[in-house]
């Protein structure tokens, strides 16, 4: 999802008899549902874990917004750019409220921002794919912002009360992007037939890309019992990514666009859509930095924090002056 | 020197009378601009119609080991609650 493949610290999930007494009471306020605060006594695996997970969701907003920022000058009417224009900043505010999260942990934004910069920490693979027409950006409001929300939704009961927080400020907002997104792609596939060709070709590049945002299967799956014992993963990735599927199937039916899967069809058995998974070996290769965009993502978030840095020590050098003078006529 | 802007804690009050509620922090070199800041991160969608920032280590707060001495006391007054007393129903409402 927009974390993907977050390693979870520790050696496992721990039997009540081997966990310390602080462990035990730790572990019952979670199945109890009661909300861990910043302050709170917390396992130092616990905490090293979410500050990956909320870090790495938090990248993937702020990194989320080059993709779609790419159209934002070429949108083809007035009222689609604003619409356009009013998603990304949304995203910059997803961004800013998990910085927060994450800095109720103990890290600082400096930190946080700089091990993205450097690739230590890692941002949703997704964002690594172009955006090459204007059908992409419906595509991507409808199908990637889609699929965060099947995320997303869930982690609003998250354990850790900011990141819970985070979430519930996050879901609000992500309706309205994944509507625009699907107002917009619906527009082109009612349209002319050129126009109804690029709907169709965003779908056929964009669709596995989006499966893979859930994260390997559950077979390959890194143990992540841990983080849903401790509640900070709550389905797993074929759950959610199954749900995903079952959603937007009929939505494509809707426009008359296919799916790029000559396999997929209803399981009655099942009560679910059989599909086919993408290919994880693209996948892991986009993780490892050999996606189309990765080199130009990472470019573009140091050329921005570089050339922001007179700004931000010009602004905090003027309130540092203000301060002092003011004190000084005190 | 460390040269990140110092973290603001944003409190709004909603439109319809209620007092200010914290809504979560953010960065901002002075008081101005984490007001204006906060207007942009926390009030998208007319959330708000005032805003206070307080600068987060001017915060002081109860910590959680407190929980017991600090809250226990009023737990055993029930008698706070006017549930605790039985008025006939002759009496009409109280
Ligand atoms: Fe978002
Ligand atoms: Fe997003
Ligand atoms: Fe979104």
């Amino acid at each position: 999802m927009y974390a993907q493949m977050i390693k979870t610290a520790g050696t496992g999930v721990k039997s009540r008899e081997e966990m310390t007494e602080q462990e035990r009471a730790f572990q019952d306020k979670i199945d109890a549902d009661i909300k861990i605060e910043p302050k709170d006594w917390m396992p130092d695996d616990y905490r090293a874990t979410l500050i990956r997970q909320i870090g790495q969701h938090a990248h993937s907003e702020i990194v989320g917004q080059l993709p779609e920022g790419n159209w934002i000058t070429r949108a083809p009417t007035l009222e689609r750019k604003a619409i356009l224009l009013a998603k990304v900043q949304d995203e910059a505010g997803h961004g800013l409220y998990l910085y927060c999260a994450a800095e109720t942990l103990g890290v600082s934004r400096d930190e946080i921002t700089e091990m993205l910069l450097d690739g230590r920490m890692k941002y949703s693979s997704i964002f690594n794919y172009p955006t090459l027409n204007w059908a992409d950006i419906g595509a991507v409001g409808w199908l990637v912002d889609g699929a965060a929300i099947m995320n997303q939704v869930p982690l609003q009961r998250t354990s850790f009360g900011p990141y819970s927080r985070a979430m519930i400020r996050i879901c609000k907002e992500e309706s309205f992007h994944q509507r625009q997104g699907y107002d917009a792609i619906r527009k082109m596939a009612e349209g002319t037939p050129e126009q109804r060709r690029m709907a169709q070709d965003a779908m056929n590049r964009l669709w596995y890309p989006s499966l893979m945002m859930f994260g390997p299967s559950d077979k390959e799956s890194v143990h992540s019992a841990q983080s849903m014992a401790w509640k900070i993963k709550i389905n797993t990735n074929d759950e959610l990514r199954q749900k995903f599927v079952d959603q937007t199937v009929p939505q494509a039916e809707y426009l008359g666009l296919s799916i790029p899967d000559p396999d997929l069809k209803w399981n009655e058995a099942r009560g679910h859509y059989d599909y086919t998974d993408p290919d994880w070996s693209e996948f892991f290769d986009v993780i490892k930095g050999n996606g189309p965009c990765n080199v130009d993502r990472l470019a573009a978030r140091n050329k921005a924090w570089d050339d922001g840095k007179w700004v931000r020590d010009g602004l905090l050098a003027h309130a540092r002056k203000k301060r002092t003078r003011n004190l000084a006529a005190e | 020197m460390n040269n990140e802007w110092p973290l603001w804690e944003i409190f709004i009050r909603g439109q319809h009378g209620m007092s200010h509620r914290h809504v979560g922090s953010l960065h901002a070199p002075d008081a101005e601009m984490a007001i204006k800041n906060a207007r942009d991160v926390y009030t998208r969608r007319n959330e708000g119609v005032s805003i206070w920032v307080v600068e987060a280590n001017n915060i002081s707060a109860s910590s959680p080991s407190d929980k017991g001495p600090l809250y226990e006391p009023s737990e055993s007054k029930v008698y706070r609650h006017p549930t605790f007393f039985d008025i006939p129903d002759e009496v009409g409402a109280m």
